[in-house]
């Protein structure tokens, strides 16, 4: 049988996972901070000792959108947005660095600093933590101050930087649990970047372009349809040869 | 099947939650003391299909892998406790906190609820009760022939009767306040219950230490935002159609594989 059947096959397989790709994408469309995924394709030739005329297709993520995402007003004193580029550095489920854009901040009980998530954030000296407050401030510098609790306002605790880094994206990879890291695991932390401003007041939704992805789907569809025609075309040619060769 | 179907089914349950958090929301536009919620959604968990850095060929490696992500959770409402607007009643018992503080509530179980909604009443024995008719904590009894109740800033409830040219002092209203309100866990009637996130109630005099004063004659109204609602009413829409469009065309996929093949 034509081996033109198999590299359909793949085409139409790595149309779904280029497709489920898609899908992920549109269904973390609400998701506050998340970053779109790029999928791209590769032609990869079949390596022996024949000819090598059979290039099967392969789906790959070269990167995540860096893009910013838009800034919706919530009015809530401790949701915070990275204005243009930077990330917020919080504490990975592991114990290690990790960065997110999510900044709808929260504090639980013992007075850990947290977003949506649930990750405890990091600032200049470790994971945050602050005491009982009655009045939270978050400048545009990253800097969190709090009025403890019965105290005068000009009583301020000790003021906390946040830690916001700017690595170069290129740098960076989405980790298994959406949230970024070093490609190179050698590289465990990233500098503060003094420059990065931070909006109070507004969280950033999803970066995801639905008019890009819902085009994007229509042409995966057309394509897969285009596999599965080769397919049955491939199964016709057999066909007809099984039946030119029984005739004689 | 195609991972897509249930990538999308991911997305329209989180959009159906997000609805029905807008609704919930929506309806308690006029709630006297209502907190609005926020669905807080996190991207599920990715699969790695393709590992970054495999060989492409004998001497050449992939510059980069396949990672699928398989949808969307919902990570958890969130209780927004920003203040909502004062509205005046006039009401000797409508209280407001101003600032941060909660009302406690004796439940009929004994436990104690917490709550912004400061509408109170009298009962038939002069108690002073909520909606509901459970007892504020601590708790006061006005009693027969008073005339005017009068709360002050700091909580101390007084009322005067007739022949009497001095006030009486009935009692003092205690607030309470936690670390993280958002952790409260509402239990509906505009009651809120400590949790192990909440952080313990701490019980302080209003107007003192960090607490807000009470406000007489003044409700506090809903901190729903129609328009912010209608809104996100509308992004939680489409985003639920664009979603809907995902497993239509995977169904389309599949059906034209069974048909052809």
């Amino acid at each position: 049988m034509d081996r033109a059947l198999y590299i359909a096959m793949s085409g139409a397989k790595q149309n779904t996972l280029n497709q489920s790709a898609r899908a992920n994408n549109l269904a973390n469309v609400n998701t506050t901070g998340f970053r779109a995924d790029y999928a791209q394709s590769r032609a990869m030739g079949v390596f022996g000792e024949h000819f090598p005329t059979r290039a099967y297709a392969m789906v790959e993520r070269p990167a995540s959108d860096f893009r910013q995402g838009p800034l919706i007003e919530t009015g809530r004193r401790m949701d915070v947005t990275i204005e243009g580029a930077g990330w917020f550095a919080v504490q990975g489920p592991n114990g290690e660095e990790a960065y997110t854009r999510a900044g709808d901040l929260s504090v639980d009980p013992n007075g850990r600093l947290l977003n949506g998530n649930g990750l405890q954030l990091l600032g200049d000296g470790g994971p945050v933590t602050l005491p009982e407050f009655e009045k939270i401030e978050i400048s545009r510098a990253g800097i969190v101050t709090v009025q403890p609790r019965g105290e005068a306002p000009t009583a301020v605790a000790e003021p906390v930087q946040l830690k916001l880094v700017n690595p170069d994206p290129a740098l960076l990879e989405k980790g298994e649990d959406g949230l970024f890291r070093f490609r190179d695991p050698a590289v465990q932390q990233a500098p503060i970047d003094p420059n990065i401003t931070l909006v109070n007041g507004f969280i950033e939704g999803s970066n995801v372009n639905a008019v890009k992805e819902l085009t994007d789907l229509i042409a995966i569809n057309r394509q897969y349809e285009m596999q599965v025609k080769m397919m049955k075309k491939a199964d016709e040619n057999d066909q007809a040869a099984t039946q030119i060769l029984s005739a004689q | 099947m195609l991972p897509a179907l249930w990538v999308s089914k991911t997305g329209l349950e989180a959009q159906d939650l997000a609805l029905s958090t807008v609704s919930n929301n929506l309806a308690n536009v006029a709630t006297t003391g209502f907190k609005k919620d926020r669905p807080v959604f996190e991207d599920l968990l990715y699969q790695i299909q393709r590992q970054p850095g495999a060989n492409s060929s004998a001497d050449s490696r992939l510059p980069s892998g396949l990672q699928v992500g398989t949808g969307v959770r919902t990570a958890g409402t969130q209780k927004i406790f920003t203040t909502g607007s004062l509205e005046l009643t006039d009401q000797a018992l409508d209280l407001a906190v101003n600032g941060r503080g909660f009302f406690q509530i004796t439940l009929p179980d004994g436990n104690i609820g917490y709550t912004r909604d400061g509408t109170f009443h009298i009962n038939d024995e002069g108690t002073i009760v909520n909606v509901n008719g459970y007892p504020l904590e601590p708790q006061i009894t006005i009693p027969e022939q008073a005339n005017n109740i009068t709360v002050s800033k700091d909580g101390i409830v007084q009322i005067t009767i007739n022949g009497d040219p001095n006030p009486q002092q009935l009692g003092q209203i205690e607030t309470t306040d936690f670390i993280n309100p958002a952790g409260l866990e509402s239990t509906g009637g505009n009651i809120f219950l400590e949790t192990a996130s909440s952080g313990a109630p701490q019980n302080g005099t209003p107007a003192e230490d960090g607490f807000g004063s009470i406000e007489q004659g003044a409700l506090e109204k809903s901190n729903v935002e129609v328009v912010e609602e209608l809104v996100k009413m509308i992004t939680v829409q489409r985003s639920y159609e664009m979603n809907s469009k995902v497993v239509s065309a995977a169904d389309g996929m599949l059906q034209f594989l069974a048909q052809n093949v």
